[in-house]
């Protein structure tokens, strides 16, 4: 198979890394060849981050280029609409309708433009309120597990290979609301729920 | 058995396997993760040093006494050890010196870009250059190995898209050796000049030695497909060329020094063109051109990073089909966190209007607007040379001179600094922002608040009396959540002659266990002055009317704001859950 390309495009802070790091463990375990890329330091702090994961038989670059991801998955609007050109036309993009106003909009240096919805829709952006769907599963910071879930029923792998994965991958104090995340998330895709 | 590891993770196997019994180290991104993978390996110790020459010094020391060591730090790091790196390749080792440097092509979360295949040829040292997880493990082992059998310390290079990319690694078992035994031996550890002439001339011995066994075992790699095109890589490039160029031969250099003069030969002499892919510096190309070898020189970029799409076009790829852009997006730059002590303390540096000269860590973030309280960022513990020699000079402008540096970097290489500025008798205000730990980097522990790598509790320094101890007569220390009261003592410390030292002291707000309860503001009180905005707070922003607003989901009730309101109009909220609680 050649390589799926997924892309995880959020602010620090929002557990893109965490999201990336299951997703990547649900493909070795598919008996996938793997690549993850993450960013740390400084970036890490409130600024852009964009992890990728790539799976295929062989997989060679761990990342990606403008017009060459599958899937982008984004966890943030401004952000979404900073790396659209990212995913390929006909790739499928998949937006958390969450704003985080950058610091600059904060002060008054700068403004996020009003129609980021209708020009990503303009796109084919799938669209999901993950910290709505969080909040109800138990906790708004489980955000990032409920994108999963949406991700997920684009790619080959199983419920319960996903549910095993999260579960051993994150405390075990919030597998419970992660599980009901992942669960949430997904069914809103499959029920058309996140407005395709 | 298949792990999926980071590079990083993958080098600190790659050591324990091969026996490493000592790692050591200074946090720096990209490399940070590797020693502490290692600290959390069996039967082993790991030890962040207060700088990066230290901690080859110890790595040193620990080879002397037999023992195999993997000493871990970025690019810049080296610049730091250089001195022990040169003088360690003419001693040698006893056992195994391995040293991973972690380059940052593109500056993610660096000053500069060193390209540190460089080190190589100047230090004459070997540099194995893995292009996955797999090889980073594996040439890991092979360093430690080249490293006792040529007597010579190794770097393992990696970049960013190495150390923090994770891919899959078969890990084998750790080999149980025996300690070398320690011998008596002046000549060769012993660097004064006459021993040293000796060595130097033994070292040009030990590199050619090594060049020849790696004409047969470096772990250089040849895949002939289409001779048309052979490309010479290593490192992450490789990865990029087989994406954007599947049907080109390939010689992946695996050893980048000593330069496989004979396999570029042999690799030339059986394709048709000779093209160069490498990210940052001419290293390769620089080599191959010496050799009289004639390749394409394709137009790569002479810095940040490669990519696939970079490689493809260099060889006249178009690129994929874009969709449209969505223009005018805000810029995002990276923040101080809700509850930051670095905010406040730079909030109240405003009214002394200083020339600020700065340093290494989160806080070099109060260079950006709004905060815009930072001068000067050069190297790690820069702040302090920098403040003393604008003060000797006559200074600036007559505004005060102020340093900032934050406590793992006064300890990196501060301390230094501020003993030059009380032995010449310099003057300047010297802020250590003390939030208890080594934040940016991911929150190590560090000699100022005393956790060890292991996790054990050692001795905390005491700043204010190691001050104390050079003569420094006025020694501060400060709340920097209370804004006020910081402001008051800057405008005293500012007005000193002489040297003085304000501790600002207060924990990361990453590591306080216990948010508080958030704050909301009084519409009926605001009257949109924009104090509070001037601090920014990710939490706080105003509406269409200039009033201010608190996202109750983002603040975690540092309170700084409530002290910069001058009409009391920011108040408790009770908590986040109690009102709501959406988000």
């Amino acid at each position: 198979m050649k390589p799926v390309t997924v892309m995880l495009a959020g602010v620090g802070g929002q557990g893109t890394i965490l999201a990336a790091d299951v997703l990547a463990k649900v493909a070795t375990a598919s008996g996938f060849d793997v690549k993850l890329s993450e960013v740390h330091g400084m970036a890490q702090r409130g600024g852009s981050v964009d992890t990728v994961v790539r799976y295929g038989d062989e997989v060679f670059s761990p990342i990606t280029d403008p017009g060459a991801a599958d899937h982008l998955v984004c966890f943030e609007l401004i952000e979404a609409a900073r790396r659209v050109q990212w995913v390929k036309p006909g790739g499928r993009l998949l937006v958390n309708t969450r704003t985080i106003e950058p610091l600059p909009v904060l002060i008054g240096a700068a403004k996020t433009p009003d129609d980021l919805e209708a020009r990503l829709a303009e796109e084919g952006a799938i669209f999901l309120d993950a910290e709505a769907l969080a909040c109800e599963a138990g906790s708004p910071k489980s955000a990032n597990v409920v994108l999963l879930g949406a991700l997920s029923v684009g790619l080959e792998f199983s419920e319960e290979l996903w549910q095993e994965t999260i579960g051993a991958r994150v405390p075990s104090k919030t597998i419970d609301v992660n599980l009901r995340a992942f669960e949430l998330g997904r069914r809103a895709c499959v029920e058309g729920e996140c407005m395709a | 058995m298949t792990k999926l590891l980071s590079g990083n993770e993958a080098v600190a196997r790659g050591a324990w396997e091969a026996g490493a019994v000592l790692g050591v180290g200074y946090p720096g991104t990209p490399s940070t993760e590797t020693l502490q993978n290692f600290a959390g390996m069996p039967d082993v110790r790991a030890e962040w040093a207060p700088n990066e020459k230290v901690a080859l010094e110890v790595a040193s020391g620990a080879s002397m006494a037999g023992a195999r060591v993997l000493v871990a730090m970025k690019h810049v790091g080296v610049n730091v050890a250089a001195d022990p790196l040169f003088t360690q390749a003419y001693i040698g080792v006893r056992g195994g010196l391995v040293l991973l440097v972690a380059d940052d092509p593109g500056m993610h979360s660096s000053q500069n870009e060193q390209d540190s295949r460089n080190w190589g040829p100047f230090a004459r040292v070997p540099i194995l250059e893995p292009s996955d997880s797999a090889e980073a493990l594996e040439f890991t082992k092979l360093a430690f190995d080249i490293s006792e059998q040529f007597d010579i310390p190794v770097i393992v290079r990696s970049t960013t898209r190495i150390s923090h990319s994770k891919s899959l690694v078969s890990a084998g078992e750790r080999a149980e050796r025996e300690r070398i035994p320690f011998e008596t031996d002046a000549p060769k550890w012993v660097m004064m000049p006459s021993n040293a002439r000796v060595r130097r001339l033994d070292l040009d011995r030990r590199v050619a030695e090594l060049k020849t066994w790696a004409q047969e075992h470096a772990p250089d790699r040849v895949e002939y497909r289409d001779t048309s095109l052979g490309v010479i890589t290593s490192g992450i490039a490789y990865q990029y060329v087989r994406e954007a160029l599947p049907d080109a031969s390939i010689l992946k250099v695996g050893m980048s020094f000593p330069v496989p003069e004979q396999a570029i030969r042999d690799f030339a002499a059986r394709v048709d063109r000779v093209a160069v892919v490498e990210e940052a510096d001419r290293y390769l190309r620089t080599h191959i051109a010496a050799l009289g070898v004639e390749f394409d020189d394709v137009p790569l970029p002479a810095s940040g990073e490669l990519s696939p799409g970079i490689v493809a076009r260099a060889f006249g790829s178009e690129g994929d089909t874009l969709r449209g852009s969505i223009p005018g997006l805000p810029a995002r730059p990276p923040l101080m966190c809700p509850g930051c002590p670095h905010r406040g303390l730079y909030y109240a540096l405003r009214s002394v209007n200083a020339v600020v000269t700065g340093d290494i860590g989160c806080y070099t973030l109060g260079a950006l607007p709004p905060l815009s309280q930072m001068d000067s960022c050069l190297c790690m513990g820069a702040s302090i040379g920098m403040m003393h020699g604008a003060n000797v000079v006559g200074g600036i402008e007559g505004r005060p001179i102020v340093s900032v540096i934050g406590d793992s970097t006064f300890a990196h290489s501060g301390i230094t600094g501020l003993v030059n500025v009380a032995y010449n008798g310099g003057s300047g205000v010297v802020i250590i922002l003390d939030n208890r730990i080594t934040a940016m980097t991911g929150h190590q522990g560090n000699p100022l608040m005393g956790r060890t790598l292991m996790g054990e509790h050692s001795q905390e320094i005491d700043i204010e009396k190691l001050c104390s101890a050079l003569g420094i007569e006025s020694v501060r220390t400060v709340d920097p959540h209370d804004i006020d009261a910081t402001r008051i003592v800057l405008r005293e410390e500012v007005k000193r002659e002489g040297l003085s030292v304000i501790v600002s002291r207060a924990p990361c707000a990453l590591i306080v266990p216990e948010k508080e309860d958030p704050y909301a503001v009084n519409r009926e009180m605001c009257t949109a002055c924009g104090a509070c905005i001037k601090l920014g707070c990710p939490a706080i922003s105003t509406d269409d009317d200039g009033h201010a607003e608190i996202d109750i989901t983002v603040c975690v009730g540092c309170a700084q704001c409530v002290r910069v309101c001058k009409f009391d109009a920011i108040e408790s909220s009770g908590s986040a859950c109690d009102i709501g609680g959406s988000v």
